[in-house]
């Protein structure tokens, strides 16, 4: 066996292996690293895992993100406003890791982030601190070659959105260039509870099958177990649920331990939807 | 590299995925537009019987004290609406109309490209919605009514910094949602591909008219155009014609706010480093992180923290230069301009013609020189007022 090959972790694939002998689908939170600050986004994340999460989606906060509504917006702003930096997000993913050896982390941030820090640099820095995946959410298909190169040189699977608008063409490269797994939107927008996913998510799933493309997760507008079960039922392997947690967190800032509790129990009821 | 979305490794079409049809049809649409007859008569029929076209080549008279300098003012001023911004806005609004789309999403700081915007979709039948920092919003109250009465509709953007670059951000989120039905008319020569090209191939005739003008007048081509740079739509506008003419100087002026050496400026060429923001690799105001900074100008239209990628790269190959000036010394060419020759500029404006009257005092030869004054300074007034009471200069 190679040296890349051994390095490469692959806990996505046994993820997606183990849930599948299990009839599960699975279920993927998000939060903004740092919110509300170093110490207590320690203790948000690994209450994500206690509550059961199959995998975790974590975003390095940003000034301008554009791609989010309002509730994800609010968290950047909390992370930024007690000096998170990207390096205390690679601190406290290593924690996360730490704790959790098996679980796919995957990183959710913007461009010049990574542009900032050096292509090379930011993902082999993430790949040190047990990062799986990397999701620049401001690089479309036709602009991520470098991105996708620096990905695997440094053994991270590159995701790519998969959107409602996209003509075939595209769904193709996405399902050529992703690896790990396929984001996956049901409608148009930005992250949020506001507008509801809008099923049936079920034909752009029957073409990425079609193209090979690694296991899709539905994202965007998923904030009940009913909308879990629909993600499923249109054929996604899993669903994201973003504002829906972070929702949480705003709702509890002043009491930490039932912000933990909160969203321990959200993650639980999320992902008892996920049998098959 | 041949790639249309770049200028040298400056540009491209750094946007989330669900944009990236729109920008496709827009794109498609403004190239067939480019050799559509119609679409070019169009276009001038209302450049020419609605905005005011072609705008006036004015000798100033008084203001140059240098006997071996001329001083030549590119009156955009005059154009519609007061400023350069109308003339590409009723190049996207025409191209909203042919692209079937009945809604026009728009961003504005002090409110001129609002405005603009507003005066365009009014003419051509489109609903129109405006993002507007909430800071803005309260500051910029005359712009604010002038777009209501024209029928937009003005929405405060309280996240983040409360300002343009917000606003910019807003727009985006609402185009990711509407774009089967919406444009977004981005107002200036930055932004994602296609937007740099579009706007500056919708304000080029700013350029190719002042060079007839000149030419006409002086037998000869000008030694430097010089125009103000926030996002760079006028100032691409004037520099383009002009660009294969090497004996022409073509300068650009950043806001240097408080000075180069301050936090507070908006000089993004001058002290800014290469990254992304909004959809474009270009300079920016960012942190050692890569989180982008407020950027500060005494002028709203300036006061932006990133520029037009095709600046970045007449920049980097040498071909423009970009200077700093001063808040206090624009507001001081602000008042020699009103009182020498009975024309009150824009704030942004004003920055050109202060370095202007740097350059003409260090002039030992016969030299011409053109600044393009893009906008008139009425929306000023009340600031400028405001600034000088305090500095009890009134």
């Amino acid at each position: 066996m190679s040296q890349a090959t051994t390095q490469k972790t692959d806990r996505y694939g046994k993820m997606f292996a183990s849930l599948s002998e299990q009839n599960q689908g699975s279920f993927v939170p998000f939060v903004t690293i740092g919110d509300p600050n170093k110490e207590l986004s320690v203790e948000i994340i690994k209450s994500l895992i206690d509550g059961g999460a199959d995998a975790l989606e974590l975003g390095i906060p940003f000034s301008d993100p554009i791609a989010d509504g309002p509730v994800i917006q609010a968290a950047n702003i909390r992370a930024l406003d007690v000096n998170i930096n990207t390096q205390d997000c690679f601190d406290i993913i290593k924690q996360v890791r730490e704790y959790n050896a098996d679980i796919p982390i995957g990183l959710l941030l913007y461009s010049n982030l990574v542009f900032k820090r050096g292509l090379e640099t930011f993902y082999k820095d993430a790949k040190a601190v047990g990062v799986d995946s990397i999701l620049v959410a401001d690089v479309p298909l036709h602009e991520s070659k470098m991105f996708r190169q620096a990905a695997m040189n440094n053994g991270i699977d590159p995701i790519f959105i998969a959107t409602p608008n996209a003509p075939d063409d595209t769904l193709r490269e996405c399902a050529s260039y992703g690896r790990g797994y396929t984001y996956l939107l049901s409608r148009a927008g930005v992250t949020g509870t506001e507008t509801k996913a809008q099923m049936p998510a079920s034909s752009i799933v029957t073409k990425l099958k079609e193209y090979h493309s690694a296991p899709a997760l539905l994202g965007f507008g998923i904030s009940t177990p009913e909308d879990v079960k629909a993600a499923l039922n249109a054929g996604a392997a899993g669903a994201i649920s973003g504002s829906a947690v972070v929702k949480i967190i705003e709702t509890h800032l002043e009491n930490p331990q039932a912000m933990l509790n909160g969203l321990k129990e959200f993650v639980a009821a999320m992902k008892a939807a996920t049998a098959l | 590299m041949n790639n249309p979305a770049y200028f040298g490794e400056f540009g491209g079409m750094f946007v989330p995925e669900l944009l990236v049809p729109a920008l496709k049809q827009l794109e498609n649409e403004f190239n067939k537009s480019q050799t559509d007859p119609a679409f070019q008569a169009e276009f001038e029929k209302l450049l020419n019987e609605y905005a005011g076209r072609p705008t006036p080549l004015t000798l100033t008279r008084n203001l140059i004290k240098n006997p071996k300098v001329k001083l030549y003012l590119k009156r955009e001023d005059l154009l519609h609406g007061g400023a350069h911004k109308t003339n590409q806005v009723l190049g996207q609004a025409l191209l909203t109309k042919r692209m079937g789309k009945k809604e026009v999403i728009a961003e504005t700081g002090a409110g001129q490209h609002g405005v603009a915007t507003a005066l365009a979709c009014a003419l051509l039948g489109l609903k129109c919605r405006i993002y507007m920092g909430a800071k803005d919003v309260e500051r910029q109250q005359p712009n604010v009514f002038r777009m209501k009465l024209m029928g937009a509709t003005v929405i405060p953007v309280t996240a983040g910094s409360g300002t343009l670059k917000d606003a910019v951000n807003e727009a985006l989120r609402d185009w990711s949602a509407n774009y089967k039905e919406a444009h977004y008319l981005l107002g200036t020569a930055a932004g994602p591909h296609p937007f740099p090209t579009m706007v500056r191939e919708f304000q080029k005739m700013i350029g190719e008219e002042a060079k007839q003008q000149v030419l006409k007048a002086e037998g000869r081509l000008p030694d430097a155009v010089l125009a103000c740079v926030g996002g760079g739509s006028n100032a691409i506008g004037m520099f383009t014609d002009f660009i294969d003419e090497p004996s022409v100087k073509l300068i650009g002026v950043e806001p240097a706010g408080k000075g180069l050496d301050t936090h507070e400026h908006g000089a993004t060429i001058c002290k800014g480093t290469k990254g992304i923001l909004h959809g474009t690799y270009t300079y920016i105001m960012q942190n050692d992180d890569g989180q982008i900074e407020e950027s500060y100008s005494v002028s709203a239209g300036l006061d932006y923290p990133a520029v037009g990628p095709q600046h970045a790269f007449l920049h980097e190959t040498g071909r423009a230069q970009y200077v700093g000036i001063t808040d206090t010394e624009a507001l001081e060419a602000f008042q020699l301009l009103a009182k020498n020759e009975g024309i009150i500029p824009a704030l942004e404006s004003s920055h050109a013609l202060a370095y202007a009257l740097k350059y003409a005092e260090q002039q030992t030869e016969d030299t011409i020189l053109v600044v393009n004054l893009s906008g008139r300074g009425d929306k000023d007034l009340a600031h400028v007022m405001d600034v000088l009471s305090k500095e009890e200069q009134l």
